[in-house]
C-alpha cells in the first residue's frame, strides 16, 4: 500500500469519527446563530410560528319545504391571522337529491362532493361563497338530511410567514429606542463584573483555607463544591425562600436580633437607602442579592482551580521565602499570588463571559424585576413574554456581538495551557 | 502591649463564639436567642491576659481544657448574653475559651513581634473564614431539608426556627414519619414528581450514553489520527463552549416548533448533546494523549482493527476519564433548566427542572417546593459523593460550564 493513500484513509476515518459531533454542533450551535441574524431582520411574532389557516363556516340560508324548493347554503371563508393566505381549498359532502342551480366559479360538483378553491382571503377578511340547490323529491324521501351534518374539510396554502416577511431594521430600532436599553447594559455590566469578582475572591479565600493539610480536608473540599454542583432550580428556590419577607428565615432572624425594624423585601426592592457616616447611599438591593448569589454559587469553580494550582506549587519557593525572613503576608503577596496570576486571569475571563451569558440564576431569583434585568433576561422578555421573536433575536444579535468582542479578547490574552 | 493584644484576642474570640452559638441555637434548636455583645466582649477581655500567661509554647491539648472549662463555667453563669438558658451559655463560653487558646498558642507575646501580629490575624481570618464558609455553604441545604418537613402553619409560627421537627414522633414512629414526609408524598404522587424523575433520568441517561459514544470516537480521531484542520477543531470546541444558551434559544424554539421537535424529550436530548459533546471530546482527547501509543500499536500488530483497539485497549485504560466525563455530562443534563423550561409544555414529559417551575406556579406551600428541591438535589449529591474523585477530575479538566 502506498503511504499517501494510507494518510488519506486516515484523514477519511478521522472525519467519519468526528462527523456526529460536527453535525450536532453545526445544527444546534452554528446554525441557530446564523438564524438569529435572519430572524432579527424580520418582524416575526410568536404567533407567526403557527402558519395561517382559513376557517370555513357553513350556514343554511334557506330551507326547502316541498320538492322543487330552493336550498341555499353559504360558506364563509375567514382568515383570522395577520398573515396572508395564498389559496384556500375546501370540500364538503352534499346530501343526495340536491341539484346545484347556481355554482360560483370557484366551486365544482362531482357526484355528491363539492370542492371549491379560492385565492386568499386577505389577512383579517372573509369571503362568502353562496350555493343554490333545488331540492328534488329524492331529498325528501331520504329524510331531509342537513347539509351541515358533514363538516367541510379545509386545506390552506400559505407562505410561511417566517420566510415570507420582508427584511426590516425595525427590530433593532425598537431595541435601541427602548428606554430600558442603557439601564439594562449598566445592570448587566455591574452583575457581570461584581459577580465574577466576588466569586473569584471567595474562591481564592476558600482555597487558602484548604491549602493547609489537615484531617477531613477532602470532606470540606466536597462540601465547598455543593453550591456549584446542585441544580440551579433547587438552590435558587431555597434562596428565594430564605429571603422571603414574610416567611423567610433571614428576615425572621434579623428581626429577632433587633437589627431591622421591619422585614426587608430582599429580592423585590430596587434600592435600599443606607445611612453611612452621614452619607446617604442608595444600595441596589435586589441586584446586590443576585450578585451575592452569583458569588455563592460560583466560588467553588474558582476555588477548585486555585486549589489545584496551589497544590502544584514547588515547596522550595516557600522555604526560600522563610529563610529570607518573609512574613505570612509577604509570602502570600510575593510568592503565592504571582504564581496564581495566570489562573486568576483565565478564571476572570472565563467567568466573566459565562456570567455575562447567564440567564437561569437571575430569572429564577427575581425574574428580572426590581432593577435586575440583565441583557439575557431582556432577550427572553422580548421574545417570549412579549411574544416578539424578531425583537428578541435583534437583542440576541447585540448580545452576540458584545460577546464576540470578549471572545476576541479572551483568545488574544488568555495564557496558553491554562483551562 | 502583649496583655492588650491578648485582651483584644479574647474579646474577639468570645464574641465570635457567642455569635456562632447564638445563631446556631436560634436556627437549629428553635430557641429565641439574643446577643448582648458587651458581655462576651468583657469576658473575653478578662480571659485574654490570663490565657496569655498560661499560653502553651508548644502545640498541646492540655491548656485547652482548663480554659474551655473556665469559659463554660462563666458562660453558664452569664446566660444573659444569649437570653437563652445556661446550656447554650456554657457551650458558648467553652467555645470562646478554646478559640482563645487556639488564637494565642505558640505566639511570642512578650513583646509581640511583627510575626505575632501576622499569625494572630491569620488565625482570626481562618477561624472566621471556616465558620462563615461552612455555614454559608451548608446552611441553605439544611434549610431546604428542614423546610420540606414542616407544614406552613408550623413554619410561620417562627420562620427563624430551622430545627428538625422531631416532636412529630410523639405520636409514634410510623405516624410521625408519615407526617414528616407528607410534603414528599404530595409532590411525588399528587404533583407527579415520580414521573418527572423517570423523565429526567431517561433524558440524562440517554444524553450521557450518546455523548460518551460520539465523544470517544471524536476524541480518538483528534488524539491519534492525522488530518487537516485539527487545530481549528480545537478552537471551535472552545468557542461553542462559550456560547450563550439564550442566543440559541430563539432560533431553536422556532425551528423545533416548525418541525414538531419542540415539545419532545428527543429534542431536548439533541440540545443537550450539542452542549456537552464539544467539552466531552476536549476532555477525553487530553486523556487519550496521555496513553502511550505503543500500547495501541501492539494491539494493531496483534491483528486488531482500529475499532477493536479502541474497544480493547484505549477504553479500558481510560475508565477514570470516562467516569469523569460521564458524570459531568449527566450532571449538566440533570441540572439543565433553560431549554427544559422553554421547550416542554406537556406535563407527561416534564423533567424535574420544568416540574419545579410548574409546582412553583401553582402557589403550593414552601414545604412542597422544598420537598421538590430536595428530590432534584439528592440524586446529584449521591453521585457527587460516590464519585467525588472522578467528578473533581472532570470539573478541573473541562471546567464545567455553569
Amino acid at each position: 500500500m502506498r503511504p499517501r493513500s494510507l494518510k488519506a484513509r486516515e484523514a477519511r476515518l478521522a472525519f467519519l469519527m468526528l462527523f456526529p459531533t460536527f453535525f450536532v454542533v453545526v445544527l444546534i450551535v452554528i446554525f441557530p446563530v446564523v438564524a438569529d441574524f435572519w430572524i432579527a431582520f424580520k418582524n416575526i411574532k410568536l404567533g407567526d410560528l403557527r402558519p395561517p389557516r382559513a376557517v370555513v363556516v357553513e350556514r343554511i340560508k334557506a330551507r326547502p319545504k316541498a320538492p322543487g324548493d330552493r336550498m341555499v347554503v353559504a360558506y364563509r371563508v375567514e382568515n383570522r391571522s395577520p398573515n396572508p393566505i395564498a389559496e384556500t381549498r375546501f370540500s364538503d359532502r352534499i346530501p343526495p337529491g340536491l341539484t346545484p342551480l347556481e355554482l360560483p366559479p370557484e366551486c365544482r360538483m362531482q357526484g355528491g362532493a363539492l370542492s371549491c378553491r379560492l385565492a386568499g382571503p386577505k389577512p383579517g377578511t372573509r369571503k362568502e361563497i353562496v350555493l343554490v340547490f333545488r331540492a328534488e323529491a329524492a331529498y325528501f324521501e331520504s329524510g331531509r338530511p342537513n347539509p351541515r351534518a358533514s363538516r367541510p374539510e379545509v386545506e390552506t396554502r400559505a407562505p410561511n410567514p417566517i420566510l415570507a416577511k420582508p427584511f426590516t431594521l425595525e427590530n433593532f430600532a425598537r431595541v435601541f429606542r427602548d428606554p430600558d436599553f442603557v439601564p439594562m447594559l449598566k445592570v448587566t455590566l455591574a452583575y457581570t463584573v461584581f459577580g465574577t469578582g466576588l466569586s473569584i475572591l471567595l474562591g481564592l479565600f476558600a482555597a487558602q483555607l484548604l491549602a493547609v493539610r489537615f484531617a477531613g480536608r477532602n470532606l470540606f473540599r466536597g462540601l465547598f463544591l455543593f453550591p456549584y454542583v446542585a441544580p440551579v432550580i433547587a438552590v435558587a428556590f431555597v434562596w428565594v425562600f430564605l429571603l422571603d419577607p414574610f416567611a423567610g428565615t433571614v428576615n425572621a432572624l434579623l428581626l429577632q436580633y433587633g437589627l431591622v425594624s421591619g422585614p426587608i423585601p430582599f429580592l423585590s426592592q430596587r434600592v435600599w437607602p443606607l445611612e453611612l457616616f452621614g452619607l446617604r447611599l442608595e444600595l441596589p438591593l435586589a441586584l446586590t442579592m443576585v450578585i451575592l448569589f452569583e458569588g455563592w454559587r460560583y466560588f467553588p469553580f474558582a476555588f477548585l482551580f486555585i486549589l489545584a494550582r496551589m497544590q502544584a506549587m514547588p515547596k522550595e519557593l516557600f522555604e526560600a521565602a522563610k529563610v529570607d525572613g518573609a512574613g505570612i503576608w509577604a509570602t502570600f503577596r510575593y510568592v503565592t499570588l504571582p504564581q496564581l496570576a495566570g489562573i486568576l486571569a483565565t478564571l476572570f475571563l472565563l467567568r466573566f463571559i459565562w456570567t455575562f451569558n447567564k440567564f437561569d440564576d437571575v430569572f429564577l431569583l427575581t425574574g428580572g424585576a426590581a432593577g435586575t434585568e440583565t441583557i439575557t433576561i431582556k432577550v427572553y422578555d422580548y421574545a417570549f413574554a412579549r411574544a416578539d421573536l424578531g425583537q428578541g433575536a435583534a437583542l440576541a444579535v447585540v448580545l452576540f456581538l458584545i460577546l464576540a468582542l470578549f471572545l476576541a479578547l479572551y483568545f488574544r490574552y488568555a495564557p496558553r495551557g491554562e483551562v | 502591649m502583649g496583655f492588650l493584644l491578648a485582651a483584644l484576642t479574647g474579646a474577639l474570640a468570645f464574641l465570635l463564639a457567642y455569635g456562632a452559638v447564638s445563631l446556631s441555637a436560634a436556627l437549629f434548636l428553635g430557641l429565641e436567642t439574643r446577643l448582648i455583645a458587651a458581655l462576651p466582649l468583657l469576658a473575653g477581655a478578662l480571659f485574654g491576659p490570663l490565657a496569655a500567661l498560661a499560653a502553651p509554647r508548644k502545640a498541646a491539648l492540655g491548656p485547652y481544657l482548663p480554659f474551655a472549662g473556665a469559659g463554660a463555667m462563666l458562660g453558664a453563669f452569664l446566660p444573659g448574653a444569649l437570653g437563652a438558658g445556661p446550656g447554650p451559655g456554657a457551650l458558648a463560653g467553652a467555645a470562646g475559651g478554646a478559640l482563645l487558646v487556639y488564637g494565642l498558642r505558640e505566639l511570642a507575646l512578650f513583646p509581640p513581634t511583627r510575626e505575632t501580629y501576622e499569625r494572630l490575624a491569620l488565625r482570626g481570618l481562618r477561624a472566621v473564614g471556616f465558620g462563615v464558609f461552612v455555614f454559608a455553604v451548608a446552611f441553605p441545604f439544611w434549610a431546604m431539608f428542614v423546610a420540606s418537613l414542616k407544614p406552613r402553619a408550623e413554619f410561620l409560627a417562627n420562620p427563624a426556627d430551622l430545627s428538625l421537627p422531631l416532636e412529630v414522633f410523639r405520636a409514634g414512629l410510623l405516624p410521625g414519619l408519615e407526617k414528616l414526609f407528607e410534603g414528599y408524598r404530595a409532590v411525588l404522587f399528587e404533583y407527579r414528581f415520580l414521573r418527572y424523575i423517570a423523565n429526567t433520568a431517561f433524558v440524562s441517561g440517554v444524553t450521557t450514553l450518546l455523548t460518551l459514544f460520539f465523544s470517544v470516537l471524536g476524541a480518538y480521531a483528534v488524539a491519534r489520527l492525522d488530518f487537516p484542520g485539527r487545530r481549528l477543531m480545537e478552537r471551535a470546541v472552545l468557542l461553542t463552549y462559550m456560547f450563550p444558551a439564550i442566543v440559541l434559544a430563539i432560533p431553536l424554539y422556532v425551528v423545533f416548533t416548525l418541525i414538531g421537535l419542540r415539545d419532545t424529550l428527543g429534542g431536548l436530548i439533541v440540545v443537550y448533546l450539542a452542549q456537552t459533546l464539544p467539552v466531552a471530546l476536549y476532555m477525553l482527547r487530553s486523556y487519550f494523549e496521555t496513553i502511550p501509543r505503543s500500547l495501541e500499536e501492539a494491539g494493531m500488530i496483534d491483528g486488531c482493527s482500529r475499532f477493536e483497539v479502541i474497544w480493547r485497549v484505549t477504553l479500558p485504560l481510560s475508565l477514570p476519564a470516562l467516569a469523569s466525563v460521564g458524570l459531568y455530562v449527566f450532571m449538566i443534563a440533570w441540572n439543565e433548566f433553560l431549554f427544559a423550561f422553554m421547550f416542554l409544555d406537556t406535563p407527561e414529559i416534564f423533567t424535574l427542572s420544568r416540574g419545579m417551575v410548574a409546582l412553583n406556579s401553582q402557589e403550593v406551600p414552601y414545604q412542597y417546593l422544598m420537598a421538590g428541591a430536595v428530590i432534584v438535589t439528592v440524586p446529584i449529591m449521591i453521585l457527587f459523593f460516590w464519585f467525588e474523585k472522578y467528578l473533581v477530575g472532570g470539573l478541573t479538566a473541562g471546567g464545567v460550564k455553569g
